[in-house]
Order: C-alpha cells, then sequence, then structure tokens
C-alpha cells in the first residue's frame, strides 16, 4: 500500500500538524482566513476533479449552498452537532448533485458550464423567496458542538479550526487517492478521448456523473465550513452566481496539477481579497481581476506549475553543463 | 470449427439511402477475413453495427451464440468484440505507457474495484509485455500526440486487446501508412492477434495486404457483400474485379500468400 503513502500524502499530512501548531499562535482575524481558505479549498477541489475531467462549472456556489443552508434547516430542526451539519450537508449536496447529473452529465463545454450556473440562479432565486430561512437577508448560524463537546466561548474558534482542518484533510486526501484509482485516472480518459472510453467497457457519461456527485459533495462540506465560520447564511454570500466564479479563480489560480496546491490556492486568494479590500477599497476588483489577467498570461497551468517548471529548469540546466541525467518518466503534473 | 459471428439479413438505411442490404454472413475461430470495397460500400457502417455503435434498421447479429443487437458498444467490449478505429482513438496528451495503464485499469476492474490504485506492478508489467508484443516498447514514454502515425496505430490496437478479444474488427490498419511500412506494420499486428488467439476482421484497399493476410474475403458494393469467398477466389470473381479491385490487378504476385 506504499503507493497510497505517497509525497502528497505526507505532504498533506505535514500541512496538517503545522496548522495544529500554528492554531496556537493564530490571531483571529488570521484564523479566519485560514477557515475560509479551507472551505474554499474542499470546493475547489471538486472543480480540479471536473476540470481534470475537461468540464468547468460555473455554479458550484449551488452544492456549497446547499450544504450551507442545510446547515441552517438542521439547526432549526434541533441538530446541532458539527459531524452531523457536516454529514448533513454533504450528503443533501451529494443527493442534488445526484439528481441533476443525470441530466448534466449529457452536456459538455460551455453547456454544462452554464446549465450549472443556471441551476445555482434557480436555487438563489428560491432561497431569496423563502421567509422561513430569512429570505435576502439570511439566517444565523448559532455555535456548534463538535461530537458532544461544547467548548468555552474563548476555545470555540481554535476548536472549531482544528475540526476544520481535520475535514479538509481528510477531503484532501480521499480525493487524492481517487484520482490516483483507475476511477480517478478516467478523468483524463474522458477529456481526451470519450469514443475510446466506451470500447474499453465504461460509459463516459457514468465517469463524469461519478465526478460531479463527488464535486457536488465536496462543495457542501465547503458550504457547511463556510456556514459554521462566518455564523450566517445569505443568499448573495453563498449562492451568487459571483461566489462561483470565486471556485473558479481559485481553480485557475492553483492549477490542477495536485490537491495540496488547490488549498495555496484557496489560501492565496483568500489573502489577496483581504489585502486588496484593505488597502484598496475602491479597486480591489481590479486587483483581483489583473491578477487573474497575470496567472493565466504567465502561468496558464497554475501556481502547481511553477514546480514542474523550476525542475525542468534545473534539468535543463544539468544538460546544458553535459551531465547525463534522464528525465524520470512521467514526472509531469498530476502524481 | 466455433462459429464467433453469425449475421441475418442485416439492414441498414439513413433516410432513403441503402447502407446496409440483405447481409447474411458467418465466421468461425480462426478464420481471418478481408472486406473490401470502394469508398461508401458500407464497410465502416458493418463495422459500427456489429460493434453496437449504430443500431441496425433490421436483421440479427450474433456473436458467440448471443444477439448483441441493441448493446451499447462498452457492452459489445465486454463479451470480447473489440475494434480499432481508421483514425486511431487514443488518449493524445499521454504518454504510451500512461494510454495502456488506464486501458489495462478500465477493464480488469469493475464497480468499486475502481477506486483500487491504477498503477500496480502487475498491471505495468503487463503493458510493458503488451508494449513489446506490439514492438513499440521503444515508445514507451511518448506522448501519443506525438508518435508516426504507424506506432500510434499499433497503440490503438494494443488498447484495443487489452480484454483479450475473442473477435477483433480493424478498420483500415494501413490506412495512411506508406507502402514500404504496411507489411511490416500487418506482421506485427497480425502475429500478436494470432498469440492472442484473436479472430481477424479488417477493412482494407491494398488487395496486396488482403492476398498475404487472410483466407477469406467479403467484398462490398452498395452496402452489399457481393462476393464471399476464398481470397483466391475472390480476386478471380468478375463482380469484384468489375466493382472493387479493377481488372488490371493481377493477384498471386505476392510472395507467401495467406499465411494467417
Amino acid at each position: 500500500m506504499n503507493r497510497l503513502l505517497d509525497k502528497t500524502f505526507w505532504g498533506l499530512t505535514i500541512g496538517l500538524v503545522a496548522l495544529f501548531a500554528l492554531n496556537y499562535f493564530l490571531e483571529e482575524w488570521m484564523r479566519s482566513i485560514g477557515l475560509q481558505s479551507l472551505s474554499r479549498g474542499c470546493v475547489a477541489i471538486g472543480l480540479l476533479i471536473l476540470w481534470r475531467t475537461g468540464l468547468v462549472s460555473f455554479g458550484h456556489a449551488l452544492f456549497f449552498g446547499f450544504g450551507a443552508y442545510t446547515v441552517a434547516m438542521l439547526q432549526i430542526a434541533g441538530v446541532n452537532d458539527l459531524f452531523l451539519l457536516l454529514i448533513g450537508g454533504m450528503m443533501t449536496a451529494g443527493l442534488l448533485a445526484f439528481f441533476l447529473g443525470l441530466l448534466l452529465r449529457q452536456y459538455r463545454a460551455i453547456f454544462f458550464a452554464l446549465l450549472n450556473m443556471a441551476f445555482s440562479m434557480i436555487l438563489y432565486g428560491v432561497l431569496a423567496k423563502v421567509e422561513s430561512l430569512g429570505s435576502t437577508d439570511g439566517i444565523g448560524i448559532s455555535h456548534v458542538s463538535f461530537f458532544g463537546y461544547v467548548p468555552e466561548d474563548a476555545d470555540y474558534r481554535p476548536t472549531l479550526f482544528i475540526f476544520a482542518i481535520v475535514f479538509a484533510y481528510i477531503a484532501a486526501v480521499l480525493s487524492h487517492w481517487y484520482l490516483k484509482s483507475t476511477l480517478g485516472m478516467m478523468t483524463m480518459a474522458v477529456r481526451e478521448n470519450e469514443i475510446r472510453v466506451e470500447y474499453l467497457g465504461y460509459s463516459a457519461e457514468r465517469a463524469i456523473h461519478a465526478k460531479y456527485v463527488i464535486s457536488g459533495m465536496l462543495a457542501g462540506v465547503g458550504g457547511v465550513i463556510m456556514a459554521v465560520t462566518v455564523g450566517h447564511v445569505d443568499p448573495d454570500s453563498m449562492v451568487y452566481w459571483t461566489v462561483s466564479g470565486d471556485f473558479v479563480f481559485i481553480t485557475i489560480l492553483a492549477g490542477t496539477g495536485n490537491v495540496i496546491a488547490t488549498f495555496i490556492g484557496a489560501l492565496v486568494y483568500e489573502l489577496l481579497r483581504t489585502y486588496a479590500f484593505e488597502f484598496a477599497p475602491e479597486i480591489w476588483q481590479l486587483i483581483l481581476g489583473g491578477s487573474l489577467l497575470l496567472i493565466i498570461m504567465f502561468l496558464p497551468n497554475g501556481l502547481w506549475s511553477i514546480r514542474s517548471e523550476w525542475r525542468s529548469r534545473r534539468l535543463m540546466a544539468a544538460a546544458a553543463r553535459g551531465e547525463t541525467q534522464a528525465a524520470e518518466p512521467g514526472s509531469g503534473a498530476g502524481r | 470449427m466455433t462459429r464467433v459471428l453469425e449475421v441475418h439479413d442485416l439492414e441498414k438505411n439513413f433516410g432513403g439511402v441503402v447502407a446496409a442490404h440483405n447481409i447474411n454472413v458467418t465466421v468461425d475461430i480462426g478464420e481471418n477475413i478481408g472486406i473490401i470495397g470502394a469508398n461508401g460500400a458500407g464497410k465502416t457502417t458493418f463495422v459500427n453495427m456489429v460493434t453496437g455503435y449504430l443500431p441496425p434498421s433490421s436483421g440479427r447479429i450474433e456473436f458467440m451464440g448471443k444477439s448483441v443487437v441493441g448493446l451499447h458498444p462498452r457492452d459489445v467490449t465486454k463479451l470480447g468484440l473489440c475494434r480499432s478505429f481508421q483514425v486511431p482513438q487514443v488518449f493524445l496528451s499521454e504518454s504510451v505507457f500512461d494510454n495502456m495503464l488506464v486501458a489495462y485499469g478500465i477493464a480488469e476492474r469493475s464497480g468499486l474495484g475502481l477506486l483500487a490504485p491504477l498503477h500496480t506492478e502487475d498491471r505495468e508489467a503487463r503493458v510493458d509485455a503488451q508494449l513489446k508484443r506490439y514492438q513499440i516498447s521503444e515508445y514507451r514514454d511518448t506522448a501519443a500526440s506525438a508518435l508516426p502515425q504507424g506506432v500510434r496505430k499499433l497503440l490503438d490496437i494494443a488498447m484495443a486487446t487489452v480484454r483479450n478479444p475473442k473477435l477483433i474488427m480493424l478498420d483500415e490498419p494501413t490506412s495512411g501508412i506508406s507502402v514500404e511500412e504496411k507489411f511490416g506494420l500487418m506482421d506485427i499486428i497480425m502475429q500478436a492477434l494470432k498469440e492472442e488467439e484473436t479472430t481477424v476482421m479488417f477493412i482494407e484497399h491494398d488487395m496486396e495486404i488482403v492476398e498475404r493476410f487472410v483466407n477469406r474475403v467479403w467484398a462490398f458494393y452498395q452496402g452489399e457483400i457481393i462476393c464471399d469467398a476464398s481470397t483466391a477466389e475472390a480476386m478471380k470473381d468478375e463482380k469484384v474485379r468489375e466493382f472493387v479491385i479493377g481488372q488490371e490487378y493481377h493477384p498471386g504476385h505476392v510472395e507467401g500468400g495467406a499465411h494467417a
């Protein structure tokens, strides 16, 4: 089973331990940035899986918001434990993705992207009208318990951070293993050649459907973490189409090379947004847009490509010095 | 001899155009069959119907005694009837090795087994053995998009045979290949398929290839099979000479004859 415990696994595990340690020293605003990064990172992993399949969704706020609102609805029903809320948000978002997937698996390219957006705007329209969920004002999320443990007020946020780290870690490790499985490698296969996939004996549409449900569940997890972090859900900040745009932004920023990159991308995005808003409140959108432009122009494969870029430069330099150092097979992204 | 394929009264109409009419053929295990005919004669339509890509208008198709009409290509593939393509259908961005690895992964696993890691030592060994059999090991780490046409054709066929099919249909395996390379390419393909004990049907325009590699010929003309005979007889058949191969072609000057 050593193939499962690879560099990415250990990288994620080191990240987990490092964040546990950091939790003691972080100020609350930093922790908040961390929590939001973990939340958006989970959603962006789902987009990464779709992206590798050759599909972009401009509507994943649908599942993100569905997960977040599930928290609100479960709290109204009296459920208040983070673990149950998480399972609930993940399952409802996954179930929604399953039903929509029956239709969406038949679409590709721009049609797939915009149909997702259409569904997310339908949910937005519905939530803006439902008065028991606060319509456009939204609804508050009260403090949750953690497997029955109710921390002191001062300990609440650090405890929440610990659990968010663990959930994001589990989501990232499972997603990474998934991408290394035969089903996970079918992302590439479907993107490159659906006819070949069919003639190898598997349904391309079924493969897409499975990936869509997984991405929906990941977005649901992100939504739950966000709802509990912010303590409030409303249609504009959870379901509006610009929220979907944030996830696509992170995916482009991070690249699709590795799940670690996705969390780094989510953190960079969060910092970029926070500081742009802090120091240039008039033009913060301009700064975000400009950053995206630079990424697309100079790092079209995202932040993760810095690593492979650097590695290939090192190899070329070695070759130029006359060393006979063969490039290791398959050293490209995605491993 | 075991019957591998049986086709009865197969018909296909596209609007008013008859693409297949009154097709009745059988194939036994170990027979190698060449499908000849001008462009538009219905050869590829026939392959598409047998492999489930196109539903026939009427008629029966039985593979190993089981009807395959109405099945998806993926189901037909699983039964052991595979095909290759005139334009190779491979994963262009990936290396030859990864193409084969994914092909084996999909062929060897189903259901939750698909969640097991793709890379295993056993599977990697099988990939390397298959690359060796098709003599493309030297391209192991080359991206499929950068392959010469002949190698890409071999990769396409190597991927089509990962399930060890009983019968394989090759759609113009030598199209786009230079005259000098054709025989070498076909030697590799036919030798590999013989080792796998796969019965072969292929569409071919080059009569020298047909004469050398098959023992039976079906000649298609306007959606019908106008001749179903041994290669030597088909080459002499008046209708085949008139409608398919032309009067100036003189069979028998290829060394060796049908060797499969």
